[in-house]
């Protein structure tokens, strides 16, 4: 039995290791081969954005190295530059303020060259030239009462946001459902679909498709992986009839190989999305927006309305429902409650997936955005009520909402301590969640 | 390669500063999490109220180094009851999230710039505990012990914390051995049980986490005393994880464990680390595999593995202890 176990756990987790590196390894995180004659290209970057006007386009930048220029680029329509560079390096980088539209002008006129910028090998450096006034962080300094304009976009944000959350909590409740494990890990499949989708789209030495089409391969693909983690590691351990601790603690040691793994492979600096990483926004009467959040809310919307037509009108979905409510019931009456498992790990890991790739069109990719999703995850999942097919929607809204709107008259950094803090102050009064039933404990 | 110069660096990772916290915050975790059963991942934040519940009453309000502890520990003592309020009337999983939110939210809070004439912000607070060193009674000199060449500030720091980490088993041992702790282990092993039985084990569970809180408190003093300097940094969620695998490491349930577990931690991060890096600096091994940069994650993904490895396969610790949990 053990030794069973043990082979299947050491296959699994060689899986997991070389799915993982099969996508990643030839990132430009990852290290050139011995004997790679093409060492990885360098280069460094920016989006030029305008605090006032958005995306400016034409601007011109240039890379010196000591007194040499080695290379020049012109900003696009969405702002974005890029100079790639002949190897790591101290550079000098500047921008000619005299390409920069009239009535935009740098921050800091002294500003205009970057006499320091450090490139390591294998790692783009992103290069900031602040344009336009300072945009004061809502209540940093002095809170002021909301004004409607701000109200409405804040609560587009938070819109915007608590379907990001949802999405990716909606996996982490419908496993503990069926499961009881509570998924510590489950932050990483949300960075794992970013970083697919960086690596398929905006990688140097990645095919170069287009963002959507790599976030299709990234949501693939992250159900691929919820099906290896499920057979290799989550269904040996239920078999073994694991308690519930255990399981959460090695979740907690998956989530921080998957975690370290990634810096090791993709660095640990912030990079865009190749494409709608800066948009010009839409302004509709009080509302300001941009087409991304209005794609990525729509986008949530098709999904979360596809999952409740599964979860309701299906075979499948009422055998989801049904192991989550009894397992041991659902078994006996006949269902497959292995299948019904491994169907919601794909199906979870998926939309976690979508959730990051989502957040990386809005806010860009790094290591551990799944990691700092992963609290405001749980308070959704907790707050909708844990197990529940429909609370995480509920909770995500909730969360991104509170988040949100906290800034009004908080200043930003406490955004996920407020919905922390609600969380814990709604247990004390209704610790099933929103949607859950009571139920007896101790 | 230069195994010695590898088990020197371990060695004096194990018997340094952060091994001597870790060993005082798992011994509190395991009060917690191995004698009551309360799974508790938010044990760092009880390292942030000693600390800064010390820093701040020592730097704004000008209070003496002694007091300023006092207060340390005092505010660890609220956090305790504050969190027993809501987390220990729930299951393990809502006390995991709620312990784990709690130390986020007192991070956030510390961190955040609004605050900073109180906590200084993202720069923390310095220099509040001069006055230890001032009391200093080892005589100026260079000291040492198997190679490990310390500074008479390092003796005294170390020998203090190794005290009170002496002190803290002897005490947790009196504790779990009497009453009190038979009723903390019935709570652990059959909490219905223990409740018909008459004992109020709601108080039982506040009085356990006060109690390993404090202790937490103790390490997070410690290590501020150690740099003389405090930083929202070092309160990251992700260091409670390391003290659990401290803790499996030792042997959960074990009144010596947190403490072998502590030194092994320590030991095998830091020797594994010179290791690696005389590995990728000899061309023959390593080299051009790993970078300098990125032995620290290499190192900590390790960890991650480790931990899943030993929960799996043993769950009981290196040394014998108890598994993590009950059977399902």
């Amino acid at each position: 039995m053990t030794t069973d176990l043990a082979r299947r756990l050491v296959t699994g987790a060689m899986g997991v290791l070389l799915a993982l590196l099969a996508v990643l390894l030839s990132s430009p995180g990852a290290h050139a081969q011995e004997g790679d004659p093409a060492p990885a290209e360098v280069a460094v970057f920016g989006v030029l954005e305008d605090s006032e006007h958005g995306p400016v386009e034409g601007a011109e930048i240039e890379a010196l190295l000591g007194e040499e220029p080695v290379g020049t680029a012109t900003s696009d329509a969405d702002g974005q530059w890029r100079i790639v560079l002949p190897g790591p390096g101290t550079y000098r980088v500047r921008i000619d303020p005299s390409t920069l539209p009239e009535d935009v002008t740098l921050r800091d006129p002294d500003r205009s060259e970057l006499p320091n910028v450090r490139v390591l090998e294998g790692r783009d450096k992103r290069v900031n030239f602040a344009l336009g006034e300072r945009v004061v962080r809502s209540g940093a300094d002095s809170p002021r009462p909301p004004s409607g304009n701000r109200v409405v976009t804040r609560l587009w944000t938070g819109l915007v946001v608590g379907m990001v959350i949802a999405l990716s909590s909606i996996g982490l409740s419908l496993v503990f459902g069926t499961t009881k494990l509570v998924n510590f890990a489950h932050g990483e499949m949300v960075t794992f679909g970013a970083l697919v989708t960086w690596y398929f789209s905006s990688g140097t030495v990645g095919p170069g498709w287009s963002v959507i089409v790599a976030g299709v391969v990234g949501v693939a693909l992250g159900g691929v992986f919820g099906a290896v983690q499920d057979r290799a590691l989550w269904r040996p351990l239920l078999d073994r009839r694991t308690d519930l601790i255990s399981m959460m603690i090695v979740s907690i040691g998956l989530a921080m190989l998957m975690r370290y793994t990634y810096t090791v492979l993709f660095g640990n600096s912030v990079r865009p999305l190749r494409e709608y990483a800066a948009q010009a926004p839409w302004q509709w009467g009080p509302l300001v927006l941009r087409p991304k959040q209005l794609v990525v809310l729509l986008l949530g919307v098709g999904v979360v309305a596809l999952y409740a037509l599964v979860l309701q009108r299906t075979r499948l979905g009422t055998a989801i429902r049904a192991v989550s409510d009894n397992r041991d019931l659902a078994e006996s009456s006949g269902i497959d409650v292995r299948r019904v498992v491994t169907i919601v790990w794909v199906a979870g890991s998926a939309l976690a997936a979508l959730g990051g790739i989502s957040y990386a069109t809005l806010y860009g990719v790094e290591w551990d955005i799944g990691f700092r999703l992963l609290l405001p995850i749980f308070a959704a999942v907790v707050l909708g009520g844990i197990g529940t097919a429909y609370g995480p929607l509920v909770g995500g809204l909730a969360i991104g909402l509170v988040s949100e709107l906290s800034t009004l008259w908080v200043p930003a950094e406490f955004k996920f301590a407020w919905a922390l803090f609600g969380l814990i102050l709604l247990l004390l009064v209704r610790p099933q969640g929103l949607l859950g039933r009571p139920e007896r404990i101790g | 390669m230069d195994l010695a110069q590898v088990l020197t660096d371990g060695l004096r990772a194990a018997t340094g500063v952060p091994a001597i916290a870790y060993a005082l915050a798992v011994i509190g975790l395991n009060v917690h999490f191995g004698y009551t059963g309360l799974f508790n991942i938010g044990q760092i934040g009880f390292l942030a109220a000693g600390a800064y519940g010390a820093g701040i009453s020592a730097n704004l309000w000008g209070w003496p180094f002694w007091a300023a502890i006092v207060a340390g520990v005092v505010c660890a003592v609220i956090l305790g009851l504050l969190l027993g309020l809501p987390a220990l009337r729930l299951r393990a999983e809502y006390l995991a999230i709620v312990t784990i939110s709690a130390s986020e939210i007192i991070r956030i809070t510390v961190r955040s710039t609004s605050v900073e004439s109180v906590t200084g912000g993202p720069s923390g607070i310095g220099r509040w505990a001069s006055s230890f060193y001032r009391i200093n009674p080892i005589p100026e000199g260079d000291y040492g012990f198997l190679g490990i060449a310390i500074d008479q500030r390092k003796a005294w720091v170390m020998l203090v914390g190794w005290s009170l980490v002496a002190l803290a088993v002897l005490v947790t041992w009196l504790l779990v051995r009497s009453p009190w702790g038979r009723v903390l282990r019935s709570i652990r092993d059959d909490e219905d049980a223990a409740r018909s039985l008459g004992k109020n084990v709601y108080v039982f569970k506040v009085q356990s986490l006060v109690y390993g809180g404090v202790l937490g408190a103790l390490a997070g003093l410690l290590i501020a005393i150690d740099a003389n300097y405090t930083t929202p940094g070092e309160y990251q969620t992700v260091f409670t994880f390391y003290m659990y695998v401290a803790l499996i490491l030792g042997g959960i349930g074990r009144i010596l464990g947190p403490v072998v577990g502590a030194m092994l931690f320590w030991f095998l991060l830091q020797a594994s680390d010179t290791l690696l890096r005389q590995l990728i600096t000899d061309d023959s091994l390593l080299g051009g595999v790993i970078e300098q940069r990125d032995i620290g994650s290499v190192r900590l993904a390790f960890v991650g593995l480790g931990l899943m490895l030993l929960v799996i396969f043993r769950p009981q610790g290196l040394l014998g202890g108890r598994a993590p949990g009950k059977a399902r």
